[in-house]
């Protein structure tokens, strides 16, 4: 039987009501009295020198407020990176200033010029038309290759465009050669990790508050994680100290990574309501979002897959380029390292792993964590290759990953990571029975039949989630801790407002996590109630990325959760006169073990706060507590996902039958929030891997600047998905036993999808071994009619 | 935006005027020319709105059973109204775009603009329709000029579009995956004294008629018909969604697939 509420209830998400009635209140929907208009004069071209700017003529237009340059951020710093990251030879990276507005040098499309505020959005439009910029336009680099050996250089305060050259495990090198080098079999692959464009349905939005009497600063800003941006603004850029500085971040229309990171834009709303003494409000265009959103992905990889006679996988070396874009941004520099490298093992006990990346800058957007990060282009490459070795070999796909799954845990991997718990062979025999793998020659049939080539892809993934374990991320160079903290009020009559550190912008927070808490007390969900969004309201709390609210976020709650029910029952034994040692908590009433004596949970809070008969000298009233999560690891989430695809042989088109996936999460709280997650990462995934492609021309120029250009994943090109979270083995260092679901969706499809097609076009007889995602039709013909 | 006056005439006359004023711009269903406006990369002093003008609204049959559409007439109308005398062009229509755009969408819109990629325009090269103005009537096979080009003078007003009824007819769309716009889309029309062949999306010079495909249809309508012929790849338009030479490609294989379609 399904429980109906608590843990592993699906009840229903509560926030959608206000969403779907258009109730909502994102950033968009904040106007404040009095409020003033930014519009971004931004760069056209991607490399310049900025020779003067000349701003009179536009100064005199109609409605404007004041226009702001770079010389007006001088004196601020500049946007911080989150992660310093040292080199294979101990040094740290390279680390070039971000302004909040370009000075002396553009260095992408997009990046601000000059910042107009006006009356209206229209008047500082207006007026921006009329700035002067004088500029020498200088080649752009934009090949990661061009830009590591030489080409023109992005920052000349740089020895190189290199940002980092980082070896992984630099002991390991060696002895991977070595193995390389002596297989009895390598498989060798080289493969593109397309950039892409997250975009969020609700694009970024900033408001900028300053009150004069009280030197207090709000921000209203379309963030995962409001006191990250306080920490980072506050800190670094501007200067403010925290107790100064507000941070609102709303409801917030889907983040996938991009609304992490600390961006220009909200530093110039808060610094600029100061300068003007009015609040400032910027709300992107979408157009602004292609060229302003910190990009995702965008590797280029060769890996190496050795195996010995027995087909048992002996060495990985990988050797990646990851472009870095013009800056870096918050969380830049940790995704193809500490999210990536650490992930090489992959579900396999390959005992050497080496892996390089080459981190660079070039004259393009920013590049940071998109949903997954690292952990997609850790993946895609070892199942891709995998995939292609066993077709060399001649063994079943399926087989060859089975006989080198890790099956004994705790598993310490080659690459630094240990994971705790696991099951691959349950998820992948999951998968054979979700996916009908028994059925597929005869769907294949069927579409040859219709003159169309079906193909299969599988692949298995794991990934790291709920970061991070502080002290283990401080050593490799993260700049915050990533903890998280929750807060438990429990009101007078009872009923309870939980103040937490993540942030919900799309995963039902505001349903699950009090579905925690009414388990534990035993009270109905709706008496819970989540609060989030706000520093001024929450604890200092590191926000929502990684899957990490629920197993850090979602772990302090519980924390808290018990030291407030711990009290209760001190006051609930001295209501009942009995023993706290004897009291139990069952159904919102607490008991005394072996008696009818019983006291509801309500009249137990209350005593807490109208004291009157207390134990006011052995307890305080009033009924709160924090609690702080520090993971003492990550959580690995895994699990096998299935693709079959049809190709038309005509015209290249690929269309998507089938798509399973079998995962292995831990315990689930919610499972059809568990479900919509995956869905959503699978129909991200699927955009990868078929649609999806942030390009630029040799100028620098964004080509795919629109939905005219760029593709977004659209309801008809995706499946019925069959998903399963059946196989649980439950994380074992956190209270909830849970690992994380948000990303396992877009980590773990795009090896399935190109593996399907390339099966697919085998089974055609065409020798295809390898297409670059995304596979256009244009792509998958051009394949196959080379080969 | 920059600032505009709007008009909104009831009569072709009063359009026609309107228009004659300095600076004015045509505006039917808006789905091309306001977000061009929103880019701020056209600055009309004013726009005068075609769509509350009852002469140039729905679908009918002419005194040949042509089938006559008003120039403002949207997409969706089209496809409804259209559907029982030319299944054809209704088809085209209920395909443009998503329900929003074929509810602003106008015909008279998509032909002025002449897009490269857009449908109309196959449909009315391959039907070898006439596109009446408030001054003249033009053939299709002289209105199409290139790219954004058309025949269409200054403030000239796509009034009436006029279709003669061939016996089969189809239209076969591979989209360009981002807009959905034709990456190559073909309008085959069968009609008693031959077989007309109208392609867009795939070349430089726009919506093209491609002839050795009518001759080898005109004699023999079906797929296998174009056995040996090809289409060369010069000219066509390469670009992010595909190579000069799959379009050339996608123009034989789609053109088959319309004359199976079309039966
Ligand atoms: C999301 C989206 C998807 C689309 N998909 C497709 C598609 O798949 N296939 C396709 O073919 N099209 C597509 N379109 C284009 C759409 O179908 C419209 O037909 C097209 O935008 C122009 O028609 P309109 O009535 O909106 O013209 P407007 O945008 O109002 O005007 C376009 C131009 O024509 C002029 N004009 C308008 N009416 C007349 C007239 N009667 N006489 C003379 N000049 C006139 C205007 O001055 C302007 O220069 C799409 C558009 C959008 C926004």
């Amino acid at each position: 039987m399904p429980k109906d509420s608590g843990i592993g209830a699906s009840s229903k998400r509560r926030e959608d009501v206000r969403f779907l009635t258009g109730d909502g209140n994102y950033t968009d929907d904040i106007n404040i009295y009095g409020q003033t208009y930014v519009h971004f004069l931004r760069a056209d071209v991607a490399h310049a020198t900025i020779n003067s700017i000349d701003v009179s003529a536009a100064a005199e237009m109609p409605g404007v407020v004041q226009i702001f340059t770079g010389a007006d951020f001088e004196a601020v710093g500049g946007i911080p990176c989150g992660w310093q990251v040292t080199d294979r030879h101990g040094e740290p990276m390279q680390e070039p200033k971000h302004p909040v507005i370009a000075h002396g040098k553009i260095r992408h499309v997009g990046e601000i010029v000059a910042a107009v505020v006006g009356e209206s959005l229209a008047q500082a439009r207006d007026a921006a038309e009329e700035i002067i910029l004088d500029l020498t336009e200088l080649p752009a680099v934009v090949d990661m290759k061009d830009a590591a050996t030489g080409g023109p250089k992005v920052h000349d305060d740089l020895t190189s465009n290199v940002c980092y050259d980082w070896g992984f495990v630099e002991e390991n090198k060696g002895a991977v050669d070595e193995a390389i080098k002596s297989a009895a079999h390598v498989t060798t692959l080289e493969l593109v990790n397309n950039r892409l464009v997250a975009n969020p349905m609700e694009p970024r939005v900033a408001v900028g508050e300053y009150s004069r009497s009280d030197d207090m600063h709000t921000l209203h800003t379309t963030s995962q994680n409001p006191h990250v941006i306080r920490l980072l603004m506050g800190a670094f850029v501007l200067g403010i100290p925290e107790h100064k500085l507000r941070v609102v971040a709303p409801d917030v229309g889907g983040g996938f990574g991009t609304k992490i990171f600390h961006y220009a834009e909200e530093a110039f709303c808060t610094f600029a309501a100061k300068a003007v003494n009015r609040p400032v409000k910027w709300t992107s265009t979408r157009s602004e979002a292609f060229m302003s959103d910190a990009h995702g992905r965008d590797h280029v990889t060769k890996i190496e897959l050795a195996l010995d006679a027995d087909n048992n996988f002996t060495a990985v070396r990988t050797e990646t380029y990851a472009n870095m874009g013009a800056y870096l941004s918050t969380f830049a520099s940790s995704v193809p390292t500490w999210l990536h490298g650490t992930l090489m093992a992959g579900n396999y006990k390959t005992p050497n792993i080496y892996v390089n990346v080459k981190a660079v800058f070039t004259n393009t957007v920013p590049v940071d964590a998109y949903r997954g990060a690292g952990r997609p282009e850790a993946t895609f490459q070892l199942e891709r290759v995998i995939d292609m070795a066993a077709r060399e070999l001649g063994v079943d796909p399926i087989a060859l990953r089975r006989q080198n799954f890790v099956t004994e845990f705790p598993y310490a991997t080659p690459v630094a990571v240990e994971y705790d718990t696991g099951d691959y062979e349950a998820t992948m025999a999951k998968l054979e029975e979700i996916a009908d793998m028994g059925g597929f020659a005869a769907r294949r049939a069927e579409s040859e039949k219709n003159g169309k080539l079906r193909g299969l892809g599988v692949n298995c993934y794991i990934e790291a989630c709920g970061i991070a374990p502080s002290n283990l991320v401080g050593q490799l160079g993260a700049r915050a801790g990533l903890y998280d903290a929750a807060t438990v009020r429990v009101n007078a009559t009872g009923s309870i407002s939980v103040m937490v550190g993540a942030h919900s912008h799309g995963q039902g927070h505001e349903t699950s996590f009090p579905q925690v808490i009414s388990e534990m007390i035993g009270i109905p969900e709706d008496q819970i109630d989540i609060v989030h969004g706000d520093t001024s309201k929450i604890p200092f709390g590191m926000g929502t990325y990684g899957s990490r609210s629920l197993a850090v976020c979602g772990s302090a709650m519980v924390k808290a959760a018990e030291k407030v029910i711990n009290k209760a029952k001190k006051i609930a034994a001295h209501l009942l006169e009995a023993s706290d040692a004897d009291i139990e908590l069952k159904d919102g009433t607490f008991t005394v073990a072996g008696t009818d004596k019983s006291v509801a949970w309500g009249d137990v809070t209350l005593a807490a706060y109208v004291p009157h008969n207390y134990p006011l000298e052995d307890i305080e009233p009033g009924l709160e507590e924090t609690a702080f999560y520090d993971p003492a690891n990550f959580t690995y989430p895994a699990g096998a996902y299935a693709c079959e695809v049809e190709v038309d042989p005509e015209t290249g088109k690929v269309t998507i039958e089938r798509f399973s996936a079998a995962d292995d999460f831990g315990n689930v709280i919610n499972p059809m929030i568990v479900s919509g997650q995956v869905h959503g990462g699978i129909a991200q995934g699927i955009g990868q891997a078929l649609l999806e492609n942030c390009a630029y021309d040799d100028d620098g120029q964004l080509l795919s600047a629109s939905y005219m250009d760029y593709t977004m994943p659209r309801a008809d090109d995706l499946p019925f998905y069959s998903v399963d979270h059946s196989c649980q083995t439950p994380c074992t260092h956190n209270p909830l036993g849970v690992k994380g679901c948000g990303e396992a969706g877009a980590i773990g499809s795009p090896p399935s999808v190109v593996n399907a097609v390339i099966d697919a076009l085998q089974s055609g007889g065409k020798n295809v071994t390898h297409i670059d995602m995304p596979l256009t039709p244009a792509r998958v013909w051009d394949a196959m009619n080379n080969a | 935006m920059y600032a505009f006056e709007i008009e909104r005439p009831s009569t072709i006359a009063d359009a026609v005027n309107a228009l004659k004023s300095e600076d004015a711009q045509a505006l039917g269903g808006g789905q091309t020319l306001i977000p061009t406006l929103k880019q701020r990369l056209a600055m009309p002093a004013s726009l005068v709105s075609l769509t509350g003008i009852g002469e140039m609204q729905g679908v009918c049959l002419g005194d040949a059973g042509e089938v006559c559409i008003g120039g403002a007439t949207t997409h969706a109308t089209v496809a409804r109204e259209a559907a029982a005398h030319y299944p054809g062009l209704a088809g085209l229509a209920s395909h443009i775009g998503d329900p929003a755009v074929r509810n602003r969408g106008t015909i008279g819109g998509s032909l002025a603009n002449n897009d490269p990629s857009a449908c109309y325009p196959a449909a009315a090269l391959g039907s070898g329709a006439t596109i009446i103005t408030n001054v003249r009537e033009i053939a299709a096979d002289d209105y199409f000029q290139g790219m954004f080009t058309t025949a269409l003078d200054e403030g000239e007003v796509i009034t009436e579009v006029r279709f003669p009824v061939p016996e089969k007819a189809n239209y076969q769309k591979f989209v360009q995956p981002a807009s959905r716009f034709a990456l190559v889309g073909v309008f085959v029309a069968k009609y008693a004294d031959g077989v007309r062949v109208a392609v867009t999306g795939a070349s430089e010079e726009g919506v093209f008629r491609w002839s050795e495909a009518e001759a080898a249809l005109s004699g023999d309508f079906s797929a296998a018909a174009l056995d040996g012929l090809s289409v060369p790849a010069d000219g066509m338009i390469s670009d992010l969604h595909g190579s000069s030479a799959y379009r050339a490609h996608l123009v034989k294989v789609i053109t088959g697939r319309a004359v199976t379609a079309a039966g």
